[in-house]
């Protein structure tokens, strides 16, 4: 039986979807803190720390029973999640990739960086047209990480992630 | 060995204060669902549900193990008599109209809020941790609440009215907020829990600041409802228990 190492786990985990976005991968979405791999063979025991994204969000559940799905299909049964609150998760985790996967599915990313406590969305992007010229329409959507926002110039309404 | 349990018992009823006002405010927000008078405030108004309903999981899922006795976040929140609940009576104040939801919900967001971040800095690094987590998601309740205080209270003369009628019928709930009882205190001097002072002037100097850019007076308060730490409660806790528990208590342990 070959060596399992921590980046291959890290790899078959890029292939973890977000079930609320699915164009994410849970990598891109900055939710995994730390991959341990212990023993081999037969004896291997594979722990994966994440830090869930919001309280309420059901998709925190799903993420769980896909990993364990995802490292078992590889072969590896003995499979521990464990949950991570601190330091809270938040949206500037999200990969370069992460943000440019939102924009291709029509999402217009964090315009912001959270840790200021409650950021300004002065500068969210259209992700159709570019343009910058955008407004709000409703400060919750349709998941709790979503608000619903319009631009002004092409007219469309697109979805905005909401910097957390 | 003694003083051990003891503080566990503390931080059970702390625990449980905090759980308990999530799910049972969480519970009456999603009376709204389908029924808010928009549909952007319907998803709002879910949302924020939600949120408080994941927080009363953390919540009372960190009880149940200071409690020690292997009872589970479900268990607490399903099998548990209405004497037995340590909430607020402000979030078990019925919906009313929208005003009065909204009002509700203002003055339940500034008191969630500043108490959360005192948390967030105290010495449990546990409850830190939890409170550090949902604080994020408070902050933007209260932007929420407060942008819809301020719409309606200096909206038309009928919106206006309504919350002023609102406000009448959320104050008596305030003076509870701010009732520091034993447990409070030994959770003070334990750097556990904010000081009680702090947290009163606080509120009434951001609540006050909102009202006066609403155009809303906050009314005089001649009685109070307390007691819901103790588990003194009004009638309408047992309305929505029943409702909450009754699969768990009709069909014991059904899951699907
Ligand atoms: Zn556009």
């Amino acid at each position: 039986m070959p060596m399992t190492t921590q980046a291959q786990v890290l790899e078959l985990l890029d292939s973890v979807a977000d079930p609320e976005i699915p164009t994410l991968s849970i990598n891109d979405l900055g939710i995994i803190r730390d991959v341990e791999v212990h023993g081999t063979g037969q004896d291997i025991h594979v722990v994966i720390t994440i830090t869930p994204t919001y309280s309420g969000c059901p998709a925190t559940s799903v993420i769980e029973a896909d990993i364990r799905d995802v490292i078992g299909r590889a072969g590896i049964q003995n499979v521990s999640v464990k949950n991570r609150l601190q330091p809270a998760w938040t949206t500037d985790w999200i990969t370069d990739r992460g943000r440019q996967r939102l924009l291709e599915a029509g999402i217009s990313p964090p315009a912001c960086c959270a840790s200021h406590p409650l950021p300004d969305d002065t500068d969210v992007v259209c992700p159709y047209c570019q343009s910058h010229n955008t407004q709000v329409l409703s400060r919750f959507g349709s998941a709790p990480c979503k608000a619903l926002w319009r631009c002004s110039d092409c007219l469309e309404p697109f979805d905005y992630f909401k910097p957390h | 060995m003694n003083k051990i349990l003891e503080v566990d018992q503390t931080r059970f009823e702390l625990l449980l204060r905090l759980g308990d006002n999530a799910l049972i405010l969480g519970h009456r927000l999603s009376e709204w669902s389908a029924d808010a008078p928009a549909l952007e405030e319907d998803i709002a108004l879910t949302n924020v549900a939600l949120d408080l309903i994941g927080h009363a999981r953390l919540w009372l899922a960190a009880a149940g193990q200071a409690e020690g006795q292997g009872r589970s976040e479900d268990d607490l929140a399903y099998l548990r008599d209405v004497r037995d609940w340590r909430n607020l009576h402000l979030v078990e104040l019925p919906n009313g109209d929208f005003a009065r939801t909204m009002v509700r919900q203002f003055f339940f967001d500034s008191y969630h809020l500043l108490l959360l971040e005192g948390l967030a800095c105290g010495r449990d690094t546990e409850i830190a941790g939890i409170a550090g987590k949902v604080v994020k998601e408070v902050r933007y309740h209260l932007r929420h609440s407060s942008n819809w205080v301020i719409r309606l209270g200096d909206g038309t003369e009928e919106s206006h009215a309504r919350m002023q009628q609102a406000l009448d019928d959320c104050a008596p709930c305030v003076p509870e907020l701010f009732e520091a009882d034993q447990i409070y205190l030994d959770l003070e001097s334990l750097s556990i829990v904010p000081e009680i002072h702090l947290l009163k002037s606080e509120w009434e100097h951001q609540v006050s600041g909102v009202l006066a850019e609403a155009t809303l007076q906050m009314p005089e308060i001649l009685s109070a409802h307390t007691g819901g730490r103790q588990g003194l409660h009004s009638e309408y806790l047992g309305y929505i228990l029943a409702e909450m528990q009754f699969l768990q208590r009709a069909y014991p342990g059904a899951s699907w």
